[in-house]
């Protein structure tokens, strides 16, 4: 170390001299140490050297931020790392999802309703000419609705083996 | 040479051992997995990692350092993180959705409830004036056709 100024967390962790253009210095302060020694144990510092060497300057940064997430997530669970969030999210979304179809096909319903002449709303026998009609609109309503209702209720669920691959690779 | 190699150790040019730790998970048919996750693990790392876990999870493992390895290769500033934050904004696009589509249910309810109940009004003052006055008489005035409702 010349110069008096203080190596890097990476170099101290390393132990070696901090040179004035060490790829580390910039993204691995000294006063942290913690994120260079995960980030070094999950890949290990040669290859996040590698990595970060092939990158644009000025997209370096924001590729050790990713590293280091990655990194954490590994030690949080060193089995699925950041897979496991990946597919607790999909699932998430894909909840939302048949939540939306539901909402979207009960305002259907809701707007077909009010479409409706007025008889067919306050329950007055309906007139023998136009019963049928009036009928089938209601079921058609109700049979919509439920379509949506039962495909939200049967659909399989979406908690599957996080690692299926066909889902995740897209 | 042994022809009987897995993956790992045909890239890493060595014998592979009865109790090799990659062989179950890096078969020599599939050479580009393990090509991967070297690349941006290391072997070493990737022996590492798995020698800390069961025997049942490793599988598991060795799967989703694959996924990493491969979105890293192909998004190298972002790797997996990318995909983690366009599922966070789809989440938060679709949540906004949902609570105005929600919105707009309960106020379109709210109108429904509103008509039905100023129908029910209208059908009880039509009831009413078939009801004779307290003299027996029907009103023909306020007599309501209703034939052409069903127009």
């Amino acid at each position: 170390m010349g110069g008096g100024s203080s190596p890097c967390a990476s170099c101290k962790l390393l132990r070696r001299r901090c040179a004035k253009d060490c790829i580390f210095a910039p993204y691995f302060p000294p006063d942290d140490p913690h994120k260079f020694a995960i980030v070094h144990k999950v890949f290990g510092a040669s290859n996040v050297s590698k990595m970060l060497q092939e990158l644009p300057v000025h997209q370096r940064g924001d590729a050790v931020s990713s590293l280091v997430y990655e990194a954490n997530a590994r030690m949080r669970d060193p089995v699925y790392g950041c897979v496991g969030a990946i597919s607790y999210l999909q699932n998430q979304v894909s909840q939302l999802q048949m939540q939306l179809a539901v909402a979207q096909a009960e305002i259907l319903c809701i707007q077909m309703q009010q479409e409706q002449p007025p008889a067919a709303m306050v329950g007055l026998p309906p007139p023998p000419q136009d019963e049928k009609s009036s009928l089938l609109l209601a079921t058609n309503n109700f049979n919509s609705l439920q379509q949506c209702l039962g495909f939200a209720s049967t659909s399989t669920s979406v908690m599957q083996d996080p690692l299926k691959r066909e889902s995740l690779w897209t | 040479m042994n022809s009987g190699r897995c993956a790992a150790c045909k890239h890493l040019r060595r014998r592979c051992l009865s109790d090799c730790i990659f062989s179950p998970y890096f078969p020599p048919n599939n050479p580009r997995r393990f090509a991967y996750v070297h690349k941006i693990y290391g072997a070493s790392n990737v022996g590492k990692i798995l020698k800390d876990l069961p025997v049942s999870r490793r599988a598991e493992a060795a799967d989703s350092l694959y996924y990493e390895a491969y979105c890293r290769i192909k998004d190298p500033v972002y790797g997996c993180v990318g995909l983690i934050t366009i599922l966070h904004q789809q989440i938060y696009n679709a949540q906004w959705q949902l609570d105005r589509i929600q919105a707009e249910i309960a106020a379109l309810s709210t109108t429904t409830d509103h008509r039905s109940q100023s129908e029910v009004q209208q059908v009880e003052n039509v009831g009413s004036s078939f009801l004779p006055d307290q003299n027996g008489v029907h009103d023909s005035n306020s007599f309501y056709d209703i034939s052409n409702w069903f127009d």
